[in-house]
């Protein structure tokens, strides 16, 4: 600890003012702040503070997001022993190995990617590093599929930073969840390694290795969508034993992360909650009218009794870690009710009405994240309109 | 008695030196001042010159925009100093007291058997108009307006503050003179703002007045809470408020004629040894009170609570409105991951802290940040703490790019800073709340008048 202070009070003089490396102050300050939470005093109004900060908030939403990593990890190593038909023989610990030897690489690239893009804007415009890229950085990988290209993963960091964020001003200015427009941009600009049966389980073989015969790497989603044969139990779906992005599948590796969040406070359960009975509403609604449904294939999705759409696909993890960014969510408790509500039914409509594109939760959180600010709008208008409808009773009176 | 309204959000930071209730004494100070600063929206202008005699109640300086408004020296004495800062601007008015307080003769009455603009005009002229303020902008009360109501909060949620039936007891009659003083002033009602936890004192049952009975965390011990829940303040509207203490001083007026400026402070705070109370003056000088009786090491005092109270240095002087002095440490050390290492010593509304674990332990909190100021991110966390019907960001928002059309439709009439001051506490962000809202506050007071 006095080491580090002593490292860093050396070279404080060549950051400042004047000094060598002036103008990579935000740098020096970023590091420094990451190792020290600076003594500043409060100097106006109360004198003391919550002990939390941007910093430890964001640490958290990262640690409650652990479980569907490592989760994540060993699901794809288990995926893959098994398109190859050697699950059987490979240990828990050679199936986490092989997920984290192609996880750790995306989670770097992300991190010093986001990062390097992160200090070249503050030290242009000149303001401290802000937090908020320490849980997008997490966030990009885990909703991604396990084949994609590290450039991929690297091109769709900087459009997010650069166009989701920066360009509004940086942390708590986006309009967009900055990970989802690292998903949406890749999806758009690389769709055959974002969508179809072949990106979500790495397949490659190793000499003398083969796919099994017959082998299917279809999502639950894509089957459902496409009137294919579903190969995964009830079961299997909330354990997380399917394919689909790296840290989505499990929900209950998810649903600790969401405990997590609600715990500590930190995530809106108004959203959460709200986001729930909205895809409820949206998929028993299906189910209602499923005897009308103009296909085969559609009378089969809208039949799926629905609460098995909580446990499919990315809903869980959008509606527990991207739903609920505070900054691109409606900001009223009220606002988040209606928003949350409407990721949920939006979700599954999407799911089920669009078979080209299944997974309808990214879809329906950008879509949110775009009217967040008008339901925002309408809530606060209608305490401003009860303000002044009191007002007028008094003048009456 | 009236039904008991429950105000549910907020929350009581609990602090180690609660002042035990026992009267202690110290040597009377020899210095008082009166500080511009203590009053927002006044243009202050000196009455009196260094050297000046004085007598308790007499003018030390008034407000050039309202220049009926004076503010009367709490002891007689000579004018020792006139403490000036940048641009010349008034810091302090400082007076040397005499051993024995001479006190000006305004007269004595009863206040119900006075007309409206005898009550008001003793109270002027007695220099103790500013103990009233007014809502909208917290600022000294215009005594040319009739106010819709006058509201008395009788006990205080802040952190450490003094029990006002401790306060009260023995001043009984002050009180509602003080009170009936008070109910000539307004066409609308006295209102008290009682706490609903415990049976009030008989002092509080004053015939005329109407009670409201509160329980609940900080803030709804605030006249501006109490208010919000029973009648708001509406674009128009005036209401006034005034402070337990500070009725029991203008009862004490009528009763003897006399600008008697004494208060009962409570010590508090985990710095101090024997934290207790004593008996001072408005503006008195803090030396006396504390000395030998604070813990070694560097310590913030504050005038006030650690929620609203002002800095002050240890030989300073307490501010006008004030019943209180806290000292708390400094704090100030760089943290090693302080943003991530667990800490149960910490005050934190979420739990992503360990201090959950241990809900009802007593802190010993520093003055530290705990963090940088950053925009704002977390949403949701003023209004756990914010019990107005008001959306607090978006004011805060409103102020911030100085759109007063939506400051007023965002309610900004109904609050002051002591209202918000906890959602500047619970702010990840770290934005300074209070400072903002003086801001809102005072523009529209340049804009529109009082």
């Amino acid at each position: 600890m006095k080491l580090f202070k002593n490292i860093l009070d050396s070279v404080k003089p060549h950051f400042e003012a004047g000094g060598k490396f002036e103008k990579l102050h935000p740098v020096y300050d970023g590091f420094a702040t990451f190792l020290f939470t600076p003594g500043h005093t409060s100097h106006s109004g109360a004198h003391v503070r919550d002990a939390i900060d941007l910093k430890r908030t964001m640490i958290t939403v990262v640690m409650a997001m652990v479980p569907a990593l490592l989760f994540g990890m060993w699901n794809a190593g288990n995926l893959h022993y098994t398109a190859l038909g050697l699950a059987e023989t490979m240990t828990f610990g050679d199936k986490f190995l092989w997920g984290a030897m192609k996880i750790v690489p995306m989670l770097i690239v992300s991190y010093g990617v986001g990062l390097g893009v992160e200090f070249i804007f503050c030290i242009i415009k000149k303001h401290s590093i802000q937090e908020g890229y320490l849980v997008s950085g997490m966030l990009i990988p885990l909703i991604m599929p396990i084949d994609i290209p590290l450039w991929m993963v690297a091109v769709s960091v900087i459009f997010a930073v650069v166009i989701g964020k920066e360009v509004f001003g940086g942390t708590g200015m986006n309009i967009l969840n900055p990970a989802l427009t690292a998903r949406a941009f890749a999806f758009f600009a690389y769709p055959t390694y974002m969508s179809g049966d072949k990106v979500w389980i790495n397949t490659s073989a190793d000499a003398g290795q083969s796919v099994v015969d017959g082998f299917s790497g279809a999502t639950v989603l894509g089957s459902y969508a496409t009137g294919g044969d579903v190969q995964y139990s009830v079961w299997d779906m909330f354990m997380g034993f399917i394919p689909g992005s790296i840290g989505e599948t499990s929900t209950v590796a998810i649903l600790i992360g969401a405990a997590i969040l609600l715990y500590t406070g930190i995530a809106s359960w108004r959203i959460m909650l709200s986001g729930v009975i909205g895809a409820l509403a949206m998929g028993y609604l299906f189910n209602a009218f499923a005897p009308h449904a103009i296909s085969p294939e559609q009378q089969s999705f809208m039949s799926l009794p629905g609460w098995q759409h909580l446990i499919m696909g990315g809903f869980a993890f959008g509606i527990v870690f991207m739903a609920t960014d505070p900054v691109s969510a409606a900001q009223t408790n009220r606002g988040k009710w209606i928003y949350g509500f409407l990721v949920g039914f939006f979700a599954i409509m999407i799911r089920v009405f669009n078979p080209a594109y299944p997974e309808g939760i990214m879809m329906a959180i950008l879509f949110m994240n775009v009217m967040a600010p008008l339901i925002d709008h309408y809530v606060i208008q209608a305490n401003i309109n009860k303000r002044k409808k009191r007002l007028a009773t008094v003048k009456a009176a | 008695m009236s039904e008991v309204i429950k105000i549910k959000k907020g929350v009581d930071i609990k602090l180690q030196g609660e002042a035990e209730k026992i009267f202690a004494t110290a040597d009377t100070p020899s210095t008082y001042a009166l500080k511009p600063s203590d009053f927002p929206g006044i243009r202050m202008k000196l009455k009196v010159k260094e050297g000046d005699e004085v007598l308790a109640g007499d003018p030390i300086f008034f407000d050039k925009g309202r220049p009926a408004i004076t503010f009367g020296s709490p002891v007689s004495g000579e004018i020792a100093e006139v403490v000036r800062g940048e641009k010349r601007r008034i810091l302090e008015v400082r007076v040397l007291a005499d051993k024995e307080i001479r006190y000006r003769d305004f007269g004595s009455a009863d206040p119900a058997s006075l007309k409206r603009d005898e009550v008001k005009g003793k109270i002027v002229e007695a220099g103790m108009w500013p103990l009233v303020k007014q809502r909208p902008y917290n600022i000294v009360a215009n005594p040319d307006r009739v106010p819709r109501d006058i509201w008395v909060s009788c006990f205080d949620s802040a952190p450490l503050a003094p029990d006002a039936d401790f306060v009260v007891h023995g001043q009984e009659a002050e009180f509602k003179t003080g009170i009936k003083a008070l109910m000539q002033l307004t066409d609308g009602k006295v209102h008290l703002g009682l706490d609903g936890r415990t049976n009030p004192s008989e002092a509080f049952k004053v015939e005329g007045a109407v009670m409201h009975r509160f329980t609940g965390p900080h803030p709804a011990g605030n006249p501006g809470v109490q208010m919000h829940a029973v009648a708001p303040i509406n674009k128009g509207e005036t209401v006034w408020t005034v402070g337990l203490q500070d009725v029991i001083m203008i009862g004490r007026l009528f009763m003897s004629g006399q600008f008697q400026a004494q208060r009962s402070v409570a010590l508090a705070g985990a710095q101090v040894s024997k934290p207790r109370y004593y008996k001072a003056l408005i503006g008195a000088n803090v030396k006396s009170i504390l000395e030998g009786n604070v813990a070694a090491g560097n310590n913030r005092y504050i005038s006030g609570n650690i929620l609203t109270g002002n800095q002050i240095p240890s030989e300073g002087y307490l501010s006008f409105y004030d019943n209180q002095i806290t000292v708390m440490p400094e704090g100030g050390e760089d943290q090693f991951f302080g943003w991530m290492a667990p800490n149960f010593n910490k005050f934190s509304i979420s739990r992503a802290l360990f201090n959950w674990m241990m809900p009802n332990k007593r802190l010993n909190l520093d003055a530290n940040l705990n963090g940088e100021e950053r925009a704002f991110v977390v949403t949701g966390e003023y209004e756990k703490v914010f019990p107005f019907d008001i959306y607090p960001v978006q004011l805060l928002k409103s102020i911030m790019v100085k759109d007063i059309e939506a400051m007023e439709n965002l309610g900004i009439y109904e609050v002051a800073e002591e209202d918000m001051a906890l959602c500047e506490v619970v702010c990840t962000s770290k934005i300074p709340v209070q400072e903002t809202l003086r801001e809102g506050l005072d523009l529209m007071l340049d804009e529109l008048g009082d």
